[in-house]
């Protein structure tokens, strides 16, 4: 039920209502709406209900295990949150000069210097709003990189098909064809593929490591020079740094350019569509390039760079430097880690990984990649189950729910058949991996007992299965009253 | 598994049959749909557009997944299917019926080219994990 419809015309609750100082009755006739806009009228008792039953119906983070690969669903401490919004980050205009604004600058120019530490980068900017937006502003670089030495004829961007799959998007938004490159047996770019595909029309190569396989490219120093050889840039895609923080540095394995997801690796809010932060980091000869704003240290006093510091930077990408609230929360967490417990989110995420892995291969299930390590993540591929009982890894998903986890990612990457993608993050407990083995070993018995039930999950969500086609065939998107 | 012996295959899993008429008709495999699942959009070429062999040239997407169509020959779209543009189960209802385009070949010889049944039946088998 949306809140409009709990509307009754002339309930209000006014207790809250901020006093009217100030008149308004200067704003040009012109700019008057004819009526008052159709809010929803309620009382104040009404709109506290409504609003905790919808957060009631919500699977979290806060609320249950999300190991949602290829997402980083990991825990957000509390204090990064508490601390961003202390008053004088919140009450801080943009636009104030930069002088009444140090403290915030000083925090940004200090986040870009970690992350150029942590990723082995020469620069980053902050200005990028998503991790879309820094894969964008990445693929640019290379263009201009490429445009301002007069080497105009390189149209192609090649991607690996177990890349992050925004990749090859990306590519295209920013007017590249793109040549696709095949993974081996093992899950690794295939070398031999990628040797013939190689040439005077790279532009670049976007690579994803670990891959959305959860494995590492065991060949990347192979990969950068084939490329590099070839007079074409590389681009890291850092949806996975979380496996490889703080010991491998992209910078150190060649790559040219990189975004980050601090919504996944520097644990920001995540989900529901943002806010996210996808800053990027650059390799000394795309400097020139960066995006802009970005925060420089003028002599011990901060100001946010433009365009006439940077006269060829590919752009302006966001008004005031990004996500300020956002940016603030990946720093604080950065600070309170350190470069100790950088090692650690890694050494976690990877471990916690591992664990899973091997207990859920121990009890039958089967791995995509049976010979590799997992990196912060694996794969499980249900074939064997589906053929046998017909319960598919959608059905295991929506079972998975009743025992109060969420889903792992399903039927990405596409390479795999029936396969589910899971991250647990660093965070979680034992017992938690424990008690989430525990409902998968009992979900594959109930397919093989009882596929009936595993199909008609799940049983205790406010909702029961979606049907998911209908909703794809026919688009109901706005609320019509 | 349905693989009709009287068509030709790509290993992209497109099936390809040669019409009295000197064109080809265009689908997507019963084996391509089963894995993709239920189809939910389809975007067929547009008439008249010139195709080289291997080239994107259609969309088909699923709950499941987008993934592009490529011209198993070179040539140029002569129809395309609306019906399945209106109704993509189809496909998933009978994936030789629900054909999504025809090409008038650049050169009739390289249907002769494409995978047999046989051989389409032995790749999807190399495929499988």
């Amino acid at each position: 039920m949306l809140i409009f419809e709990h509307s009754h015309p002339g309930r209000a609750a006014n207790a809250q209502l901020p006093p009217q100082d100030g008149a308004l009755d200067d704003l040009p006739a012109e700019l008057l709406r004819d009526a008052p806009p159709a809010l929803p009228e309620c009382s104040e008792l009404d709109v506290v209900r409504h609003y905790t039953r919808l957060s009631q119906k919500n699977f979290s983070i806060d609320t249950q295990f999300y190991p949602l690969g290829s997402c980083t669903m990991k825990y957000n401490p509390r204090a990064c949150n508490s601390l961003a919004m202390l008053p004088q980050f919140l009450a801080r205009h943009p636009h104030a000069p930069a002088e009444t604004g140090q403290g915030f600058l000083q925090s940004m120019y200090e986040l870009q210097e970690i992350l150029k530490d942590v990723t082995g980068m020469a620069g980053v900017s902050l200005a990028p709003m998503a991790g879309a937006q820094g894969e964008f502003a990445g693929i640019a670089m290379i263009r201009a990189y490429h445009d301002a030495r007069g080497d105009t004829a390189r149209n192609e961007i090649l991607v690996p098909n177990a890349a992050h799959g925004t990749n090859p998007a990306t590519a295209v938004m920013c007017g590249y064809t793109v040549r696709e490159i095949p993974t081996d047996r093992e899950g690794n770019v295939d070398l031999e593929a990628l040797k013939a595909a190689v040439g005077p029309q790279t532009a670049g190569l976007m690579l994803t490591n670990p891959s959305t396989l959860g494995v590492f490219e065991k060949t990347i120093q192979t990969i950068q020079k084939l490329v590099h050889d070839a007079g074409g840039l590389l681009y890291y895609d850092g949806a996975n740094l979380n496996a490889i923080l703080g010991y491998v540095r992209p910078g150190d394995m060649g790559f040219d350019v990189i975004h980050m997801n601090l919504h996944k690796t520097f644990s920001t809010p995540h989900g529901g569509g943002g806010p996210g932060a996808g800053p990027v980091g650059v390799a000394e000869r795309l400097l020139p390039f960066l995006p802009v704003p970005v925060v420089i240290n003028d002599n011990g006093v901060y100001r946010n760079a433009a365009e006439a510091d940077l006269p060829q930077s590919i752009g302006r990408m966001s008004a005031n430097g990004g996500n300020a609230g956002v940016l603030l929360r990946a720093y604080i967490y950065a600070r309170m880690l350190g470069a100790e417990g950088m090692h650690r989110v890694a050494e976690f995420a990877t471990l916690n990984a591992n664990y899973l892995m091997a207990r859920l291969r121990d009890a039958g299930f089967e791995l995509a990649y049976p010979t590799r390590r997992a990196s912060h993540e694996f794969i499980v591929t249900l074939k064997k189950v589906k053929d046998e009982t017909g319960v598919s890894a959608m059905d295991f998903a929506k079972r998975l729910l009743d025992y109060g986890f969420h889903a792992p990612t399903t039927y990405f990457p596409l390479l795999v058949p029936e396969c589910l993608l899971i991250e647990p993050s660093e965070t979680e407990s034992k017992e938690t991996l424990d008690a989430f083995i525990e409902a998968c070993i009992r979900i594959k018995e109930e397919a093989y007992a009882d596929a009936d039930l595993v199909k008609g999950a799940p049983y205790t969500q406010p909702v029961r299965r979606l049907d998911d086609v209908k909703a794809a065939r026919e688009l109901d998107l706005a609320y019509r009253g | 598994m349905s693989i009709p012996a009287d068509l030709k295959y790509t290993k992209s899993h497109e099936w390809v049959k040669a019409e009295a008429d000197g064109t080809v008709t265009v689908g997507i495999t019963h084996h391509a749909q089963d894995l993709l699942g239920d189809m939910v959009f389809v975007e067929n070429p547009a008439v008249g557009r010139k195709l080289a062999k291997g080239e994107e040239c259609a969309v088909v997407e699923s709950v499941k997944a987008a993934s592009d169509v490529y011209a198993p020959i070179a040539g140029e779209v002569v129809a395309a299917n609306d019906e399945v543009e209106s109704s993509p189960e189809k496909i998933n209802q009978d994936a030789y019926d629900a054909w999504m385009f025809r090409i008038s070949p650049a050169n009739p010889a390289d249907v002769d080219a494409l995978l047999d049944a046989a051989a389409y039946e032995a790749h999807v088998a190399s495929e499988a994990h």
